[in-house]
């Protein structure tokens, strides 16, 4: 058997990387793997397209209700999903209270403890927006996820967003072994999409492994609560996700040391392929009218 | 044997230069500032503090819930002060600043009692507030006595956010009104516990004087009420000191906040003068009532007859001639008392040398109570003192005396060991050390389980217990073993 495939995916806030790595997933699976999903968000909803329904019973959840962490076991907590994918979501808080980071941590020690990576070619971190504190940098610490693919789109926020998890793999890269395994460009339909995910890989010092087109199939088979992959397996969508996933199957050992960019070097790389204006500092902080009646 | 000034502020300025070589550069340049030699005539011991220690020394520091909880709000007794979070904090620091008190303990007084939250790993990730609610509402059920309840927060309640004031807030107007009071005294916060003082100081402000209707609380006021400010009732100090102002012709309307209440508390805006022994912990509240309710606050100094004496005309210069005289006759009352402690002790404790670390007051207060013994102070500093401490400590110290801020473990071994006292008053952390070391030691902050040393009684039980220590037999025992 080959060794555990560990993998974590990153991004902004509503970017679709629990879409996007759930379908991943159920094509690796397609390909023989069997795969653990571990849902890193306090919402639960990392595992819901595998699993039909939103996660009830999360790590956490269960932990209050008993008493302590130590008081679960793991068949509590895991789900198991269409074509066997194995499902645990951490749960956390409502928003607002308590320390979801804290949670994630728990929740990844006990897994480990309880030994849910045996047997499993997979385990894939799904992770909630930003890397916002160092709960939720858990899963690219030492001996956890190898590889992170960041999943980003052409808006600036999101390649913001990118760049900041990049600083956090670095920051592990060389206590942990972490890599950046790519970036995944989730089709926004800006302007030169494809060309800046491609320039920013190559500013971070990775490759983006793949361009998803947008598509409303995606849209269709997330209100029947599936992936693309279970709802049309012959649909275009379909076989973008299996190519996802084969070049993430491929991609074992092939992640870099990420080298992130300075804010100023984002806004230039966004003038350059002339999204923006080029802006100089005589510019800056003035509203549109003022630079109106300043050119009259 | 005995040096001249001019030999020993030599000797005390080698020693500061000897502890700095063991520094690394940077560290040796900033503990610099904290190290003087007193030099008479200057307006303030030349030494930086309430800067943060530095990493890797042994800090003799405590941290900002202990400020609150361990000093200024631990001691009112009839409330119920909750340490929230984890269990340590609480349970570490339980009962163990002798605060005494009169009452019933777990009927209407709970001041050697702990109580926690006692947080567990799912109070941490879904947050503690619906167990701050139970545990509030726990405590009407099994203390229905208890006039009102403060919550301590730990350090995780600051990294979590828990919002314990809503908390406060639903639960007083659930009870009624009750005073109950959010205390953000995070132990990450600030340098050492003194910024524990001022939030606890700012808490009572916020949530006991600007929430409490003035009239409350039944009072009758007459020209002589006093509120004691900064005694914390160690061993019984704030009593020993409470009957001299009594008998003096003054009324004693609280006590802030050794065997003190809350009630104490809600009727002090109504004193005509609040003397405060502890500056270092409660000048910030003093201020405040200055400021808002216009009353004057003197300090004062009940350490050895000699400050007693000066003290008690201080306080009574605020008074008519009445209290005057008072104090007069207050100070001839125990002038025999005080003639026979010193006749007894001070040809035993005589030219005696003794080398302080303290806290709050001490490392100045004290010095009277020894110098009225025969005996010298050659050495002190506190644990948290800000400047104006260190200011008013010129008025105390002799030429040429060693000045120690935030000492290290390494620097006062050092320079226990070169300037060998015959006695050194510090904690219970550095007292093994010493003894170790064939040192006399006392207690300064517990007063060794012994006291009060406050008021003229204190001052028998000082002499006592000074002598004790110094004059013990066992030091003429300590030989080694090796050593035939």
């Amino acid at each position: 058997m080959a060794a555990l495939r560990q993998i974590a995916f990153y991004g902004k806030g509503g970017i679709g990387k629990s879409t996007t790595s759930q379908n991943t997933l159920a094509a690796l699976s397609d390909l023989g793997q069997k795969i653990l999903i571990v849902g890193c968000d306090p919402k639960a909803d990392s595992t819901r397209l595998i699993l039909h329904a939103k996660c009830q019973d999360t790590i956490l959840s269960l932990a209050a209700e008993a008493g302590s962490v130590e008081d679960l076991e793991l068949e509590d907590v895991m789900k198991v999903g269409f074509k066997d994918i194995r499902c645990v979501e951490s749960g956390g808080p409502e928003p607002g209270v308590g320390c979801a980071g804290r949670g994630v941590i728990t929740s990844i020690n006990f897994l480990e403890e309880e030994g849910a990576y045996d047997g499993i070619d997979y385990v894939s971190y799904d992770v909630l927006g930003d890397v916002v504190c160092g709960g939720f940098a858990m899963p690219i610490r030492e001996n956890k996820a190898q590889e992170i693919y960041i999943v980003m789109s052409g808006e600036m926020m999101a390649m913001y967003a990118a760049n900041n998890i990049s600083k956090g793999i670095l920051k592990y890269a060389n206590s942990g072994g972490v890599r950046l395994g790519g970036l995944v460009c989730n089709e926004r339909q800006t302007d030169k999409e494809l060309e800046l995910a491609e320039a920013l890989a190559g500013m971070l010092g990775t490759k983006l492994i793949h361009f998803v087109p947008r598509d409303n199939i995606v849209q269709h088979a997330e209100l029947r609560r599936m992936t693309v992959i279970e709802y049309a397996p012959d649909s275009k969508q379909a076989g973008e996700y299996r190519q996802l996933a084969e070049k993430i199957h491929a991609n074992a050992g092939n992640g870099t040391i990420p080298t992130p960019i300075t804010m100023d070097q984002l806004e230039d790389l966004l003038m350059e392929h002339g999204l923006m204006p080029t802006i100089d500092e005589s510019q800056v902080g003035k509203a549109a009218a003022e630079l109106a009646a300043a050119a009259a | 044997m005995s040096l001249t000034i001019e030999e020993t502020k030599l000797r005390n300025k080698e020693l500061i230069a000897e502890v700095l070589k063991a520094y690394p550069e940077k560290s040796a340049k900033r503990r610099a500032k904290h190290l003087d030699v007193h030099e008479e005539g200057q307006s303030e011991c030349d030494v930086k503090s309430n800067i943060k220690s530095l990493p890797g020394v042994m800090t003799i520091r405590g941290c900002a819930y202990a400020g609150s909880k361990g000093v200024v709000w631990g001691p009112i007794k009839d409330m119920i002060h909750i340490s929230h979070g984890p269990v340590g904090c609480g349970q570490y620091s339980w009962a163990s600043r002798r605060n005494y008190y009169i009452g019933t303990t777990g009927i209407d007084s709970f001041g050697t009692m702990q109580f926690t939250s006692d947080f567990q790993e799912k109070d941490i990730v879904f947050g503690g507030d619906k167990k701050l609610e139970k545990i509030m509402d726990e405590i009407q059920v099994l203390f229905p006595l208890n006039k009102g309840i403060t919550v301590q927060s730990e350090c995780p309640i600051g990294l979590i956010g828990d919002d314990i004031e809503a908390v406060s807030k639903k639960k007083s107007k659930e009870y009624g009104g009750k005073t109950i009071v959010p205390v953000r005294c995070e132990g990450f916060r600030g340098v050492s516990q003194s910024l524990g003082h001022h939030i606890a100081n700012d808490a009572i402000r916020d949530w006991v004087f600007e929430k409490t209707d003035a009239d409350k609380n039944k009072f009758e006021a007459t020209p002589y009420d006093v509120a004691i400010i900064g005694d914390y009732n160690i061993g019984g100090d704030a009593w020993s000191s409470r009957i001299l102002l009594e008998e003096m012709g003054l009324r004693v309307i609280a006590q802030w906040s050794g065997d003190g209440t809350i009630a104490e508390l809600e009727n002090t805006p109504k004193a005509k003068l609040n003397v405060l022994h502890c500056y270092r912990s409660m000048n910030y509240i003093s201020r405040y009532m200055e400021e808002k309710y216009g009353i004057p606050w003197v300090e004062y100094n009940f350490f050895g007859p000699s400050k007693i004496e000066a003290s008690l005309r201080e306080i009574a210069s605020h008074f008519d001639d009445k209290i005057k005289e008072g104090a007069e006759r207050v100070i001839a009352k125990y002038k025999a008392l005080t003639d026979a402690v010193i006749a007894k002790y001070q040809p035993r404790l005589k030219d005696k040398t003794v080398m302080l670390f303290v806290g709050g007051l001490r490392p100045r207060h004290v010095i009277g109570a020894y110098e009225d013994l025969g005996m010298k102070v050659v050495g002190t500093g506190y644990e948290f003192g800000h400047n104006d401490d260190y200011q008013r400590t010129t008025h105390y110290v002799k030429d040429g005396t060693l000045i120690y801020d935030d000492v290290t473990g390494f620097e006062f071994e050092k320079f226990v060991e070169k300037i060998q006292p015959d006695l050194v008053g510090s904690g219970i952390k550095e007292k093994y050390v010493f003894q170790k070391m064939g040192v006399p030691f006392r207690q300064m902050h517990s007063w060794d389980y012994s006291g009060p040393y406050h008021g003229y009684d204190g001052f028998a039980i000082f002499a006592r217990d000074m002598d004790m220590a110094i004059n013990s037999p066992v030091w003429a025992l300590t030989k080694a073993p090796w050593k035939k």
